[in-house]
């Protein structure tokens, strides 16, 4: 950058401009213009399926392979037709309390290994830390045929057990606790020990109660994950009246001629929960994806 | 915490805090791999097993199903991983701007994606991509395609719509990782290459991608073992074959359908599973190498 002093010059008045809300140059414009159009696009790519799900919940199957893109009036009919096929209090019930239970045991342990990691540190434990990450790395496809040899033997084939057990202590979490209990305060655990609190009362009541917004960010990934989970409950979930409302979606999908209004009522079902979190606690989503990669 | 060494008692909390976890650790993932290790050396069907020494890995380079998946999940990865990062990376730069509006809207609408099960996604991708459906009338429309595409019985289009399918899906997961990454790059680096003149596209190239260069590599390695585990979509669009003519089979799906499906040969499905642990590391190693040697000029 040697001979661009006087195009550097313009630049920077035009940079200028565009800060101080006067009429920038055409290229500039054409840029921003761009900009708007591509994330325009994008937003429009990434809603759409949304929109097309729940119009599809109100309309006939064949309309909605036929492409129809409106509402319908079929939503009673779908809604009888899904509520007649499935046992959906039960369906619910089982992904609510896989997800609600799962989730539970989850923030515990993981919560207390982490932060067991970080508040007393061995050399024996830093390398079984560093084993745990390297771990990370394994895909669960390499897990699931012992996974299920194991559950068979033990005779939990089938049971809400075998498909929260395997979840429970998850090394991604471990994780994330341990990173935000760096910045938890050693001050308050030295004042609570003073005050002859045990270390674990210290952990139970100064810093669950501390980290809360720690603890609300790991529980909507964690929850999501348990709600969405597909794989490991379609091996260990065999009988109709113990699969989840994940494993029912799927199943009416792969049917030979699905019924796609019912299909899609369903969906919107299966999705609507996870969408609530979302929406609700937006803000502390974002911030626990982005304190997980810090 | 540059500390005084902890005393015995200490020790053991350290040792108490972390126990639950080992222990469910060890039972569910440290046991079930040194034994899907230990079967990927076993043949037989079943539970009846014997020792089989390479007899497996000699079955997987004469096994034209497992060669197919073998393909196919790396095209998936090949194609797939790069566009996705490409375009997080886009919507990342274009929503850090703080001068753009809508940007709270933008950002969620991109991420909103990620909320939806892996299963309900790949419902409605199903019903748009019917043969006389939305996607095809779209195209139509517009004139793109003069005849509607047979998505999901023409092995290539069925590809394709796999690959749009979880683009769609990871994309905005990936943006924010790279948003927030972006959130800690000094904003005065951007001001003086402005004020030096540095064009955008050089600003991208020599100090966004430089700047984000961690959070990419841990974004491609993540993706990188999503790919090659792919399962559920593909599962659910083709109701558990991998059709048309396992065109969309992949590594995960056959290991599924070798113990599940078929009469179980638990060895071989092991040593399958295996090849994907063996890849994952391959990939993720050349991965580091490459994101090291570029940080050296």
């Amino acid at each position: 950058m040697t001979d661009t002093s006087l195009p550097a010059a313009a630049n920077a008045t035009s940079a200028a401009k565009i800060r101080s809300g006067a009429p920038a140059n055409p290229l500039a414009l054409i840029r921003r213009a761009l900009v708007y159009l591509l994330l325009s696009i994008a937003a429009f790519v990434s809603v759409f399926p949304f929109f097309w799900m729940i119009v599809g919940a109100t309309n006939k199957s064949a309309d909605i392979i036929r492409g129809k893109n409106g509402f319908g009036t079929e939503l009673f009919n779908n809604a009888a037709t899904f509520f007649t096929q499935v046992d959906a209090l039960r369906v619910f019930w089982n992904s609510a309390f896989i997800a609600v239970v799962g989730t539970a045991l989850t923030l515990v342990i993981s919560s207390l290994a982490g932060y067991g990691f970080e508040m007393f540190r061995s050399r024996v434990r830093e390398r079984l830390f560093a084993l745990l990450l390297l771990l990370l790395s394994i895909p669960f496809a390499a897990l699931m045929v012992p996974l299920f040899v194991m559950f068979s033997q033990a005779k939990l084939v089938n049971t809400y057990t075998a498909v929260i057990l395997p979840t429970v202590a998850s090394i991604f979490i471990i994780f994330y606790f341990r990173q935000a209990t760096k910045a938890f305060p050693s001050e308050l655990r030295d004042a609570a020990k003073i005050d002859g609190l045990k270390e674990w009362q210290i952990f139970f009541f100064v810093y669950m109660p501390v980290m809360r917004s720690t603890y609300a960010a790991a529980t909507i990934i964690i929850f999501m994950a348990n709600w969405n989970n597909y794989l490991w409950p379609l091996i260990v979930l065999q009988t109709a009246e113990n699969k989840t409302i994940t494993l029912i979606v799927s199943a009416l999908t792969s049917a030979y001629t699905p019924d796609y209004g019912m299909t899609l009522f369903a969906t919107v079902l299966a999705t609507l929960p996870t969408l609530i979190i979302f929406f609700l606690l937006q803000r502390r989503f974002v911030e626990g994806m982005l304190g997980a990669v810090k | 915490m540059a500390q005084a060494r902890l005393d015995r008692r200490e020790q053991l909390t350290g040792w108490a805090f972390i126990a639950p976890a080992l222990i469910l650790l060890g039972l569910f993932m440290i046991y079930p791999i040194i034994w899907s290790l230990w079967m990927s050396f076993q043949v037989g069907k079943g539970m009846n097993l014997s020792f089989g020494g390479l007899a497996n890995i000699e079955r997987l380079t004469k096994d034209p199903v497992f060669l197919r998946a073998l393909g196919n999940t790396f095209t998936f990865f090949i194609i797939q991983v790069p566009i996705m990062i490409v375009l997080a990376l886009l919507f990342a730069v274009a929503l850090n701007d703080s001068t753009l509006r809508f940007r709270g809207l933008f950002r969620t609408a991109i991420f909103l994606p990620c909320v939806t099960s892996l299963i309900a996604y790949s419902t409605i991708f199903k019903s748009m991509f019917a043969t006389d459906g939305i996607i095809n009338q779209g195209l139509m429309a517009l004139h793109i395609i003069g005849s509607p595409i047979a998505w999901f019985s023409d092995p290539f289009w069925a590809k394709v719509v796999i690959i749009l399918a979880i683009t769609w899906r990871w994309t905005g997961y990936n943006m924010i990782f790279y948003l927030a990454a972006l959130q800690n790059v000094d904003r005065s680096i951007y001001e003086a290459a402005r004020i030096d003149g540095v064009p955008a596209w050089a600003r991208f190239t020599h100090i966004t991608i430089p700047m984000l260069k961690p959070v990419i590599l841990f974004t491609t390695v993540i993706s990188t073992i999503g790919t090659l585990q792919l399962f559920d979509e593909v599962y659910n669009f083709t109701a558990g074959t991998g059709g048309p003519s396992d065109s969309t089979l992949t590594l995960s799906l056959y290991i599924y359908n070798l113990t599940f499906k078929f009469m179980p040969s638990f060895g071989y499905s092991a040593t399958v599973s295996w090849v994907i642990v063996v890849l994952v590391g391959i990939l993720s190693f050349l991965q580091f190498l490459v994101a090291r040697d570029r940080r050296r000029p």
